[in-house]
Parts: structure tokens; C-alpha cells; sequence
């Protein structure tokens, strides 16, 4: 799509999975509404589903203007080619001159299709935004693991598009009273336009009690622990420093742990007051989810592991030896405590 | 393709200049490396004799990797925090008559091996040879992972540890008196300083050899080469004595790079590198059959290597069998025959290269050397008499025979000396 | 096997500069190149495993295509090494400076040039650019249907049964041949690759060559002309200063230093 002078305004891909908008998708309306200001223009939403009204409502409040939706039944649960295909559509009938999605795997699949379409530039992973002199989109995003950000324009088509990297931005206050526009959109979806189908999940068990982004203390664990038992151990660890449990996406891959738990640029970015890698090399993309940590532990029998390199603190040793000296030792400082 | 007219084990100098030699003769030619790439896991002093290079590349064997070229010896008696120090100047650079260079082997191997390529060897990193294939006493290929791969002959160049000479029957393990234990760092500093501080032009470099202190009076000696940005510093130690003496080789480094004679040059350099590595000292004894039927063994793995307190050889004979190799392989193909009977000319390929003479004639030397006084009595004395001779302090001064006999004292007999002495000067 | 359940693969891999080694000039803020080692991609490995377990399963071909300068030769030796028949890089100078746009339509032109095939296959993302939007890109260049962040795939009488990674779970998708696949990082132990196969790599004619005009594309769509993005500047990010306090030796007086040093800065 050529840079046509009519585009216009900022649209945002509402993403709702099961029962709720995704954190992404609201954390985009605020800044997608800041960046609209700026613009001085309308900010709206694409929500596509089945009986979602009550979201494009929710959604509203959050910031939009107005919601653009598409309901049919062939949308009823996410799937890319017919999402795509209607994405196409909407973008091509309101000329949007940004158009932002979540940087979740859907965000990032369905984006990476329907910008072909397009034809127009698409930055990956964005995790700030800001609008040049040119009143162009300046799209930063962390590139080579989180060591330089790179700053991408799109100046020649429109409209400039981003997946943004979710619990980056803050989540805007929902405003009750807040009003917009639902304006409903007629799509021709047939039986043709479903090339896939899911017929199955599996829920991975989310601990809302310890959940990473809350954390003080995380007790991170990495291939270097061998086998899942030793968790336990980290456990133990993580209760007597009042943290909780999180790893390496080796060890997520290895099923040792919780998808939940994997910190790094597929997972979790965190930033608690201390963070303890054990037996973790410190690949740039684990690092890019904690360097940002107040202070980091390291321990690892690697003299030249990564890890080291961005470590306060550490010990070079055998984890299998230190870490139960250290859980001893913390013990004999702070006599237990009577539980609260 | 599973079969070649040769495989080579090992792109170390030695595999890599036999895999040269016959893949320019139009052999088709295999040659596998464990490492990453060549050189990778590769360590040695520093300095290579040019003039194998020079047979092997005669137009361009100056495009190699060289450092800088060796325009000055010294070698070093360390006692105490003195030192005696006899200087020899070389050649300098403008002529082409230059002795020898010093390089680094990460650099050395590669380009080594990519002239193999160049001319049409096949050359595999990343894959280490398991075993070899033998049938009937002959060897007739090699296997790795699951993989076999065949071939007329199969060349031996895995260095000094060298598995595959054994396999083949024809070495025996090593023992700790054949082998000295060596480290290495590399320790970076600038172009200025290396020149300013070593007094060398840009291209030009120097190579040290150390005895005495340096080994603890042990039998082995120190070594330090300059590169263009860096020094190349380490220890040998015969691996007998090190035990025998309950001596840490590391230790011994540390100590020698606390040593005046050394700090003055690595100061404010910083270790980039290290390494620690075996060698043989087999002399031509060890190995008198260096091939079997459808085998060669070349450079260290045939052990050809001579080494003691201050001499370091080894690339240039490994090059130097690898060549004569070559030549032996191709007298085989000539007549089809690729027996120990028809390999056996290599014993005259090495003489005619120059290996085994070098060998013999050095032959002698191990015992000169192997002579625990070299390394231990004689730098104290020298070291002692020479200090006691600059030594101003207002007190009478000795005459110098006086100084040299009280020096002696306990430590060394006139005979003894002079016995060492002519020994010496015949096996040099 | 019969004839009919073989498939025809195409795995698309690239050459990347090794992410633990890669610096930024901190005067010239640009990627520094000298000295540092490249690999293949590593979520390509992962999808190289995938693709060469569906080959020893249903028999079949599988090529590997990269896109980039000649030096991108070395993970097609390795796709080789690992099992693949052939490689195919496409290499112009007229590609260079492209974004993600103009290299997944220049490889959909490849894939379409080279043949038909059943599964096109990607990683999850490079470690030099992590967009992920090559495979979804080719999947819309090529009208077929893409399942990503796959973890399993099962394919039985042209039809395709695939689980893919996401946030909260897995979920189980199906669908039928041909289609794009992208592969989730660490979903399976990619293979070493064989002395044979490292033999076979280097052998004439295993991995052969193309230029754009080959495969027929058009100029303006490729290179720096076809990309919308342009990278506008790369800053530094300045991480806090660590103090670096590490210790080593017996474990036990290691921990006593560690734990002085977390008490004091009110840690414990
Ligand atoms: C597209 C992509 C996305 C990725 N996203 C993420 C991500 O979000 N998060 C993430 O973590 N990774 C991610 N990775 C993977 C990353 O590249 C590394 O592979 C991973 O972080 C390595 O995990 P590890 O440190 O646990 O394992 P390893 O790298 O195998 O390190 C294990 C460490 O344990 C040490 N060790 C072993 N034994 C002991 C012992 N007895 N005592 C002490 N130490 C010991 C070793 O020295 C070593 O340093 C991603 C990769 C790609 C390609
Ligand atoms: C401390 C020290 C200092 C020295 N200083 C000097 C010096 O200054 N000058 C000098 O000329 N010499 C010196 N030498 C000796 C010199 O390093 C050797 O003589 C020389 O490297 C021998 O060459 P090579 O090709 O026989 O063996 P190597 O260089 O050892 O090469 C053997 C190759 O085989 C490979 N290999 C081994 N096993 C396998 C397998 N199973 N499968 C596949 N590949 C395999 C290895 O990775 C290696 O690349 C020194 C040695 C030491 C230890
Ligand atoms: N230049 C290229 N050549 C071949 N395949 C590529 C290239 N760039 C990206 N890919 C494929 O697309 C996937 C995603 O890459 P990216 O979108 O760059 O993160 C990679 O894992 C590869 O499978």
C-alpha cells in the first residue's frame, strides 16, 4: 500500500483469548491512545470473534474511540488465514496510518501474514514508541539480545505497523464511563476461508500466588541442575530468601518447569530486587528477560560462563555443592523464625 | 562417496602438508580435523623454521601467517633474580635466507589447511576419527560416529597423543620419561611496545629460550617469542621430574613470569590465552617403523619432535614427513601397492627430507641434556660467578678463577665439568 | 513405504553471527562483525530435526534454502551434514538491505522456482533480527495455510497434525498438505551432523546456486528498494553497573563471602 495521504488514525488489535482481553492488547490501548494524542488523531480497535460485544465495550474503556467489529462464527476462536484475510479488509476500507498488535505469538503470526498483504514495513517486538519531527512512527525494539535497541522507521508506506512486547507498557485505567463507537463490520467468510483448525489445548497451570512479575527474589534454575529434582532444592533456596521459582527456556523445554516460570525474551521479563541464576549460561536471550534486575546472583562451574559477566555477586563452584551450603548457612544467620 | 585414494587424520602441520602434497599429485584426498577448524585446539611455542615452507610453497611461502621473523636468540641462565644471557643476532629480515618466524597456530593450521583445499583436498573439521578400519593386519579405512569411510592409505597426523599409531601396532604408549609437559599464554600487548621493549623493527621479532630457575633446576626450560601484538611465554618440564619432584607446572609459570628477566617484558600485558599441551621426546628409537600396511604416521604422532631446555622443533618436521609421505604414497601408487613392504621407502623419503637425519644427528643430544646439570648447576654457577664478578661493593675483587672454584664448591667437580663440556659440544 | 506418503520439504535456514559474541561499537553504535563467529540458526536446527525425523518416518526429500552472500554456504553444508539432500542458496547483491518483507517474498519465489513441496519449513525466529515473520510472511506470499511455534507434527494421508507452543498451554491444530511450518526453539535434540554427510556437503553439485533473476524477481521488490523499514539509528543500552564480586575455591568459605556480601547490602 502506497503512503496515501488520506491514512489516518491509529488502530490496535484487540486479542482476547478464552474469557478476557489479553494484558497485551489493553497495555497497547493506553499506548496506543498516547500516541493517537500526540497524532492528534482517533484511536480504534479491530476486534474480531463470535458474541464478543461485551469486549469491544470493555475495550473502550480502556481508551478507545471506537471499535471495529467483525462477528461470525468462522472467528469464533483465532486462526490466522481467516483473521488475516479480515485484517486486510479492515485496514484497506479505514486506512489506519499505524496499526498495533500485542507481541504475543498470535499478535506476531497473524502480523507477519497480513502485512504481506499490505505491502507495508512491520517491526517485530517493539518495546517503546515514540513520533519523529516527520510525525512518523519511531518503533524501538530490542535487537541482538537485548544489548542495542534499534530504531525503525516506515516512511514510505502505510500504515506503519508493530507488535509491541506485552507487560512493557502500563496498563491504562479502565474508565466506566467512558463511551466510543461500535461500529459493526459485514465480512464474507466461507468454509474456503478456513485452511486449519484447532481441536485441542492444553492448559499449562498458572500459580497466580507466585507469579514472577511480583517477585522480590527469584531463584532461577538452568540446564546446569541436571534433572528436575533439583527444584526442589531451589525451592528451598527460594523459601528461605522469601522469593519464589523461575528458570531457563531449557528447562522449560526439558518440561522441568512451568512455562510460566521461563524468564528471558520468550518469556517472562522480570525485575525483582534480587535475582539468583544457578547453573544458567547467561545466553543474550536469558538476559534480555533479567539484566534489569536490581542485583544478580550468579552460580555456575563455568568460570567464563556469560552469566558472570552482568553478576554482582557469584561463586564459581558445583551448584549441587552450594546451593544446599548456602540454604544451611542462610538457616544458622536467621534462627527460624516462628511462621507467622 | 564413501572412498578416497587417501585419508589423513589430523590437520595439524603434518596432515595438512601431506594432504597438500597429494592432492596436488591428484590424489583424491580426505582430511579430517577434530577441532572447530584447524589449529583450534592446537599448541605450541611460537616459532617455525622457514625452510620446509619454503620447499613445500616455493613461490609464496611467504604469504603464510607470519608474526615476525626471529632476527635475534638469546638464551637465558635464570638463578635467583639474575640471569646470564648469551646473545646471538640473526639474519635480518630483508634477506631471504631468514631462519625462522614465529606464528600462531590458530592462524598457521588454518591457513595450512585451506592451501590443502585449495588444491583439492577435502578437508572436514568439526569430526573426530574413532577408529580405525583393519582387515587382516591391513588398514583399509577409518570410522567416526557411525560412518566408515575407505581408502588405499591412511595417514596417521593426530599429534603427540596419537591413538591411531597404536592402534596400528606401531607404537607403543608413552611413558612419562618420553614426555615433557608443556604451558603456554599468550599475553597481549601493543605493536609499540613489543617493539620498543624488545628493541625490534616492524617485522622482526625475537625468540628466548630460559634454563635453570625458570624449571625450578628441573630438566626443561622457558621460552618466549614475540608476535606482532602479543608474547608467547611458557614452561617445559620433563613429566618425570615434575612428579618425581611433586612440582606443579603452573606454579612454575607463575614464578617465571614474576622473574625479572620476564616481567620487564609482559608488564601491563594481559593473558589472552592458555594452554597446556604434552610432548614427546622420542628421538628415532621409539618409532623405527612408521607405517604398517595401508598406514603412515607423520610429525608428532610418529614422534618427531625434538625438544629440550631451549629448542622446540616440531612443525617444521612434522611438515617435512608430511611431505616425504606424500612422496612415499605416490611410489605406492605407482606400482599399486600400498603394503607395509612398498611403504617402507618412506624411511627413505624421511632421510631424503632431511627428518631422519635431523633426528639422528640431534640423537645424541637428548642425553646431553637429559643431563640434570644443565639445568641446574651450571645456571647457579654462572649466575654466581658472573654476580659475584659485577658485584661492587668496596670489597677486594677475586680474580676470576678464584671466583669460578669457590663457586664449585659442592656443587660441581672440574672433571665432571669438563666432562659435560665435551659432551656437549660432540652431540651439538 | 508407498510411494504416495513420501514428502517433498524444504527447510529455509540462514547463517547467523553467534548472539553470546555479538558487541556493539560503542563509538560507531554499529554491530561489530570482525572476529565473531557465525552459526546456523538455532531455532533452524530445531526445524531441520523436525523436517529429517518426517523424511526417516514417510521417506520423501528434503532441500535446504538460505538466502544471503556466499557465506551462508556453511549452514547449508550443515543442513547436508545433518541428512538434507540439497541446498540451495540464493545469492544477489540485489537482496541485500532487505527486511523481512522482501526476503520472505524472495524466498516464496525460490520455493515456488524450485518445485512443489509439501511442507515449507522456518524457524521460530533468527537470533539476528527475531521478527518470526518469514515464515508467516511466506505462508501469505504462497497462499497456504501456516501453523507456528510448532512442537510436534504428525502427518497422515496428506493430512497434517501439529502442536504448537503458546503462552498458556499447547494447542493441537489440523490441517492438509502443503502448508507452512514454523518450528518452536528446543522442541527436539537436532542431530550432529555425519562424516558422510559432511562428505556428501562438499560433493559437486549438492548445493548449487541462484541469483534473482533465476527465480524470477522483480528489482524494486528486493533489496533496500523493496523494504519499508529502515533502521533509523541503533543505540547502547546502558545496563547498571554489576559490582562483579565473584568468588570461587571451598564451598563453604565461598557461600560465608557470598552471604557477608548479601547481608550487607541488606539482601538477607
Ligand atoms: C528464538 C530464541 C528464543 C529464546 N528465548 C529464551 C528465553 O526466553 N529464555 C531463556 O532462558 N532462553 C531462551 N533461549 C535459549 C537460549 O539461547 C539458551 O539456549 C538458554 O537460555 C540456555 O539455558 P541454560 O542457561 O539453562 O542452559 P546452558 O546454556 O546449557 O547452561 C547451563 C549452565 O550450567 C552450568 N553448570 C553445569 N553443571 C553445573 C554445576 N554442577 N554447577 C554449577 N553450574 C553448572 C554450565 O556451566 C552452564 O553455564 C532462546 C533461544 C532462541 C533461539
Ligand atoms: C609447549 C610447546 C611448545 C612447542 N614449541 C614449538 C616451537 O616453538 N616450534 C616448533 O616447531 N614446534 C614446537 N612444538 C612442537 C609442535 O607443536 C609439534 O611438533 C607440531 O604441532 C606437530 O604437528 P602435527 O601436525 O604432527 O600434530 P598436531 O599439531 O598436534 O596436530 C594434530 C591434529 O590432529 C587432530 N586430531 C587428533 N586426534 C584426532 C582424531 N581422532 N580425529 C581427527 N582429528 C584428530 C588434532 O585436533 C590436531 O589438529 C611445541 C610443543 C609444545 C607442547
Ligand atoms: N535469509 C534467510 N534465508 C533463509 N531462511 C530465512 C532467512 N531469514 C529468515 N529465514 C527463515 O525464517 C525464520 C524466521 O526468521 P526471522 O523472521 O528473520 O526471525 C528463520 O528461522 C528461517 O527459517
Amino acid at each position: 500500500m502506497s503512503r496515501a495521504k488520506k491514512s489516518k488514525g491509529v488502530m490496535v488489535f484487540i486479542e482476547f483469548r478464552r474469557d478476557h482481553i489479553r494484558r497485551g492488547s489493553i497495555q497497547l490501548i493506553g499506548e496506543g491512545r498516547r500516541i493517537a494524542d500526540i497524532l492528534g488523531v482517533k484511536l480504534s480497535g479491530a476486534l474480531l470473534g463470535h458474541g464478543v460485544k461485551k469486549y469491544a465495550k470493555e475495550a473502550i474503556q480502556y481508551g478507545l474511540d471506537k471499535v471495529h467489529l467483525v462477528e461470525h462464527p468462522i472467528l469464533a476462536s483465532y486462526a490466522a488465514s481467516p483473521y488475516s484475510k479480515v485484517m486486510v479488509e479492515l485496514v484497506e476500507k479505514y486506512k489506519p496510518e499505524i496499526m498495533l498488535l500485542a507481541a504475543t505469538k498470535n499478535g506476531r503470526e497473524l502480523g507477519g501474514r497480513f502485512y504481506v498483504h499490505l505491502q507495508t514495513g512491520l517491526a517485530a517486538d517493539c518495546t517503546a514508541f515514540r513520533v519523529s519531527k516527520g510525525k512518523n512512527l519511531v518503533m524501538i525494539r530490542p535487537a541482538f539480545g537485548g544489548k542495542s535497541l534499534a530504531h525503525i522507521m516506515c516512511k514510505k508506506t502505510r500504515p506503519q505497523m508493530a507488535t509491541a512486547r506485552p507487560n512493557v507498557f502500563t496498563e491504562p485505567e479502565r474508565d466506566p464511563k467512558r463511551k466510543g463507537r461500535i461500529i459493526k463490520e459485514n465480512v464474507k467468510l466461507g468454509p474456503e476461508d478456513v485452511d486449519a483448525k484447532m481441536v485441542q489445548f492444553i492448559a499449562h497451570m498458572e500459580d497466580e500466588a507466585t507469579r514472577l512479575a511480583d517477585a522480590d527474589v527469584i531463584v532461577a534454575g538452568g540446564h546446569g541442575i541436571r534433572k528436575a529434582d533439583t527444584f526442589g532444592t531451589l525451592q528451598e533456596l527460594a523459601d528461605v530468601l522469601g522469593g519464589t521459582v523461575g528458570g531457563s527456556r531449557k528447562v522449560v523445554d526439558l518440561r522441568w518447569l512451568s512455562k510460566d516460570r521461563q524468564v528471558g525474551q520468550t518469556g517472562k521479563t522480570v525485575r525483582p530486587n534480587v535475582y539468583v541464576a544457578i547453573g544458567i549460561s547467561g545466553a543474550v536471550q536469558h538476559l534480555a528477560g533479567m539484566q534489569e534486575s536490581e542485583k544478580i546472583v550468579a552460580i555456575n562451574n563455568d568460570p567464563e560462563a556469560e552469566i558472570f559477566k552482568i553478576a554482582d555477586f557469584g561463586i564459581v563452584g558445583d551448584l549441587f555443592e552450594i546451593v544446599p551450603e548456602m540454604i544451611r548457612q542462610i538457616k544458622e544467620r536467621r534462627p527460624a523464625k516462628e511462621p507467622t | 562417496m564413501d572412498r578416497f585414494d587417501v585419508i589423513v587424520i589430523g590437520a595439524g602441520p603434518a596432515g595438512s602438508s601431506a594432504a597438500y602434497s597429494l592432492a596436488k599429485e591428484g590424489f583424491s584426498v580426505l582430511l579430517i580435523e577434530r577441532g572447530k577448524f584447524p589449529g583450534s585446539k592446537n599448541v605450541f611455542g611460537g616459532r617455525i623454521y622457514t625452510y620446509p615452507l619454503k620447499r613445500l610453497f616455493p613461490e609464496d611461502w611467504r604469504e603464510a601467517p607470519i608474526e615476525r621473523y626471529v632476527v635475534q636468540e638469546n638464551i637465558s641462565m635464570l638463578s635467583g633474580d639474575t640471569a646470564v644471557t648469551v646473545q646471538y643476532d640473526s639474519l635480518r629480515t630483508g634477506s631471504s635466507r631468514v631462519n625462522s618466524f614465529t606464528a600462531i597456530r590458530l592462524k598457521f593450521d588454518k591457513w595450512l589447511a585451506k592451501r590443502a583445499g585449495e588444491v583439492g583436498a577435502m578437508v572436514i573439521t568439526g569430526t573426530r576419527v574413532d577408529d580405525l578400519l583393519v582387515s587382516n593386519g591391513t588398514v583399509f579405512g577409518v570410522r567416526a560416529g557411525g560412518d566408515e569411510v575407505k581408502a588405499n592409505v591412511i595417514i596417521a597426523a593426530d599429534g603427540v597423543a596419537s591413538i591411531f599409531a597404536q592402534k596400528a601396532g606401531i607404537r607403543p604408549e608413552l611413558i612419562p620419561k618420553e614426555i615433557s609437559v608443556g604451558v603456554k599464554e599468550t599475553i597481549k600487548l601493543t605493536k609499540k611496545r613489543i617493539e620498543d621493549r624488545f628493541n625490534v623493527g616492524e617485522k622482526e621479532g625475537v625468540a628466548n629460550a630460559y634454563i635453570g630457575q625458570v624449571t625450578n633446576f628441573l630438566r626443561g626450560g622457558g621460552f618466549l617469542y614475540t608476535n606482532k601484538d602479543s608474547v608467547s611465554l611458557g614452561v617445559v618440564v620433563q613429566s618425570e621430574d615434575l612428579s618425581s619432584h611433586r612440582t606443579e607446572i603452573q606454579e612454575l609459570m607463575e614464578r617465571f613470569k614474576l622473574h625479572p628477566s620476564i616481567q620487564k617484558y609482559i608488564e601491563g600485558g594481559k593473558v589472552v590465552e592458555y594452554s597446556a599441551h604434552m610432548i614427546p621426546e622420542l628421538g628415532t628409537r621409539m618409532i623405527p617403523r612408521p607405517y604398517a600396511n595401508g598406514f603412515l604416521a607423520v610429525g608428532d604422532a610418529a614422534g618427531f619432535v625434538l625438544s629440550h631446555g631451549y629448542t622446540y622443533r616440531g612443525v617444521d618436521l612434522a611438515i617435512l614427513s608430511g611431505m616425504a609421505a606424500a612422496e612415499t604414497v605416490k611410489a605406492a601408487r605407482a606400482v599399486n601397492d600400498y603394503s607395509a613392504g612398498s611403504l617402507s621407502r618412506y624411511l627413505h623419503d624421511l632421510r631424503s627430507h632431511g627428518v631422519l637425519s635431523e633426528l639422528e644427528e640431534f640423537g645424541r643430544t637428548p642425553s646431553f641434556l637429559g643431563n640434570p646439570r644443565i639445568y641446574s648447576a651450571y645456571p647457579q654457577l654462572l649466575c654466581g660467578i658472573l654476580n659475584r664478578m659485577y658485584t661492587v661493593d668496596g670489597g677486594k675483587k677475586e680474580k676470576m678463577f678464584h671466583i669460578a672454584k669457590e663457586e664449585m664448591k659442592g656443587k660441581i667437580s672440574l672433571m665432571q665439568l669438563m666432562k659435560d663440556l665435551l659432551g656437549g659440544t660432540r652431540s651439538m | 513405504m508407498p510411494e504416495s506418503s513420501e514428502l517433498r520439504m524444504v527447510v529455509c535456514i540462514k547463517q547467523v553471527p553467534k548472539a553470546e559474541q555479538l558487541k556493539i561499537d560503542p563509538v560507531k553504535k554499529t554491530l561489530v562483525r570482525e572476529g565473531v563467529e557465525s552459526e546456523i540458526n538455532p531455532s533452524d536446527l530445531h526445524a531441520l530435526e523436525m523436517a529429517l525425523q518426517l523424511k526417516d518416518k514417510h521417506g520423501g526429500s528434503l532441500l535446504a534454502l538460505s538466502m544471503g552472500p556466499p557465506r551462508f554456504i556453511q549452514a547449508l553444508e550443515t543442513a547436508i551434514g545433518m541428512g538434507a539432500d540439497e541446498g540451495i542458496l540464493l545469492s544477489d547483491r540485489a537482496l541485500g538491505g532487505s527486511d523481512t518483507l522482501p526476503t520472505s517474498h524472495a524466498l516464496s519465489k525460490a520455493v515456488e522456482h524450485l518445485g512443489d513441496f509439501d511442507i515449507i519449513f522456518c524457524g521460530e525466529e533468527t537470533t539476528d533480527s527475531s521478527t518470526g515473520h518469514v515464515g508467516p510472511g511466506m505462508a501469505a506470499n504462497l497462499d497456504l495455510p501456516q501453523l507456528t511455534y510448532v512442537v510436534e507434527v504428525e502427518v497422515r494421508d496428506g493430512h497434517v497434525r501439529a502442536k504448537r507452543a503458546v503462552e498458556d498451554g499447547f494447542e493441537v491444530w489440523e490441517t492438509t498438505l502443503p502448508l507452512v511450518i514454523t518450528v518452536n526453539h528446543g522442541c527436539n535434540h537436532p542431530r550432529e551432523p555425519t562424516l558422510l554427510g559432511k562428505i556428501k556437503a562438499r560433493t559437486i553439485g549438492i548445493i548449487d546456486d541462484v541469483n534473482a533473476d533465476d527465480v524470477g524477481l522483480d528489482k524494486e521488490k528486493i533489496g533496500l528498494s523493496g523494504s519499508p523499514t529502515v533502521v533509523d539509528k541503533i543505540e547502547t543500552v546502558e545496563l547498571p553497573d554489576r559490582s562483579g564480586r565473584i568468588y570461587s575455591g571451598e564451598a563453604r568459605e565461598a557461600v560465608t563471602k557470598l552471604l557477608d556480601d548479601l547481608e550487607a547490602e541488606g539482601i538477607i
